[in-house]
């Protein structure tokens, strides 16, 4: 039914399937979108935000999408900028990923604000005294890198590129990409950077706050140093998941292995840098402001040392040592193992700095602030993990997303039924036997 | 947002959040510009027959 659009060279399911696969996602989508709107017509009553926390789910959702989809940068600028050429066969979906990332961002803070339409108050009337400023236009001058960068791929779908103006323009798009990716290089190192500022000064929070190097606290830097390290690794696993579903391998192991390698790399060096700052602040800067490591992790239900082993260790060591061993990052079970500890140690990362932040308790009359979303928050929070899932399906089937595809995936010849029909058509359509080779 | 707002302040900080800004729209802007007038022209010189 569809076939003139899937690309040449490679197998879909049947359309039902497909159909079938995208009602299932698409009631969650539903449910999510039925949450968003009561959140905009009740207004953010429907949350279990309060004075305590101003931020909280949407603003750890945000975090964590963001890191993750820090993939799509960093790869951006390996391929483009350093020369990495063997990342071509991942570029592509490392830019979807980033671009669902962004745009859920996006969506959630639409929600978060409580009134979207004086969303671009943000530019008109700029606090320029604000990290969050600058996270607002670089995220949005980001998201709009990360369009130019997806817009060739859907230009490039079968029927789309039959159009001369449109193959051309993709051509184009694809020739200059390199200015588009310094760009979104550029931008996305400040975003991320100041998404990390902004717990850093707060030195009325000693759980976040940090020293600085110039106006710059230390989490600027290892925000954005996590968001390389840790964005490909998410790369890495969405990718083995639609390995898995769609039981083909799509991208060439050499890729896999140096993308692999490149966020091990970045990720030990990354929390190398993130236990000296752990040490440092449990040492020297939380003791100078009354505190000590005790205070941030007793007398609570849930915040106990254990978070902290979990994200230093279990999400950070562990995964690091292990892609940047080759016969562990060889064996595909193990490299998916790493990235599942890899991602789940960043977004642990992300909770620590948005809501253990809220809860420590400050002033010494203060108890911890236990927070619990309500099922508005967490229907939101779903909401773009199922718009992500549908616009992956969609792309997977209509657009050439893994270059790689067809050649690792050859098609089976046709049946024997099929082969000897057309033979008999041949012959029908054939010479009359008894002619002449003139005649015929 | 721009130097005719009644908000406008010439100072370091409106210069450098404002300025970062514009840099980075122009830098897409153009770059956008360039590759559609590109594509315009090769069509109207007849290219874009061959498709992968």
């Amino acid at each position: 039914m569809d076939s003139a659009l899937i690309p040449k060279g490679v197998k879909r399911c049947p359309i039902w399937q497909f159909a079938l696969g995208l009602g299932v996602v698409g009631a969650v989508l539903l449910w999510g979108v039925y949450a968003m709107f009561l959140c905009w017509f009740k207004g953010l009553n429907q949350t279990n935000m309060n004075d305590y926390y101003g931020f909280a789910l949407w603003i750890w959702a945000d975090l964590a999408v963001i890191a993750l989809g820090g993939g799509a940068f960093f790869t951006g600028l390996l391929k483009y900028i350093i020369g990495k050429d063997d990342l071509k066969n991942i570029i592509n979906y490392a830019v979807l990923i980033g671009f669902i990332c962004y745009s859920s961002a996006l969506l959630i803070l639409a929600i978060d604000v409580g009134q979207p339409l004086r969303s671009w108050f943000i530019f008109w009337h700029a606090n320029v005294h604000s990290m969050l400023t600058e996270v607002a236009f670089c995220l949005s001058c980001y998201f709009a890198v990360l369009t130019i960068e997806y817009i060739p791929l859907v230009l490039e779908n079968r029927q789309l590129d039959k159009i001369p103006f449109v193959h051309n323009l993709t051509h184009t798009m694809h020739e200059h990409m390199a200015i588009f990716a310094a760009t979104g290089a550029f931008l996305s190192f400040f975003h991320q950077g100041s998404l990390g500022g902004v717990a850093g000064v707060l030195f009325g929070r000693p759980f976040a706050y940090r020293e600085h190097l110039f106006i710059w606290p230390w989490t600027f830097f290892l925000f954005t140093w996590s968001a390389a390290a840790y964005g490909p690794s998410f790369t890495l696993l969405v990718t083995r998941i639609t390995e898995k579903i769609t039981r083909k391998k799509l991208v060439k192991d050499t890729t896999i292995q140096l993308l692999a390698k490149i966020s091990g790399w970045m990720m030990f060096t990354y929390i190398t840098a993130k236990i000296i700052d752990t040490v440092y602040w449990a040492t020297t800067t939380a003791p100078s402001l009354g505190f000590s490591l005790k205070d941030f992790y007793s007398n609570n239900p849930v915040y106990g040392y254990w978070i902290l082993g979990a994200e230093l260790i279990l999400g950070g060591v562990i995964p690091a040592l292990m892609l940047i061993t080759p016969k562990i990052r060889s064996n595909r079970l193990l490299l998916t193992l790493a990235t599942i500890l890899a991602v789940m140690g960043v977004c642990l990362n992300r909770w620590v700095m948005v809501l253990q932040v809220m809860a420590v308790p400050v002033m010494s009359f203060d108890t911890w602030a236990m927070y619990y979303p309500s099922w508005q928050e967490v229907a939101t929070t779903v909401l773009p993990v199922a718009y992500g899932i549908i616009l992956i399906m969609i792309s997977y089937r209509y657009l050439p997303i893994f270059p790689n595809e067809a050649e690792l995936n050859p098609l089976e010849p046709e049946t024997p039924v099929v082969a000897a029909a057309d033979t008999e058509e041949a012959a029908e359509e054939g010479p009359e036997p008894g002619l002449t080779p003139a005649e015929a | 947002m721009f130097p005719f707002s009644f908000e406008w302040i010439w100072d370091m900080s409106h210069i450098i959040f404002m300025g970062g800004l514009w840099y980075a729209l122009s830098i897409l802007g153009a770059g956008m510009t360039f590759c559609i007038i590109k594509a315009i022209l090769a069509t109207a010189n007849g290219k874009g027959g061959h498709h992968h």
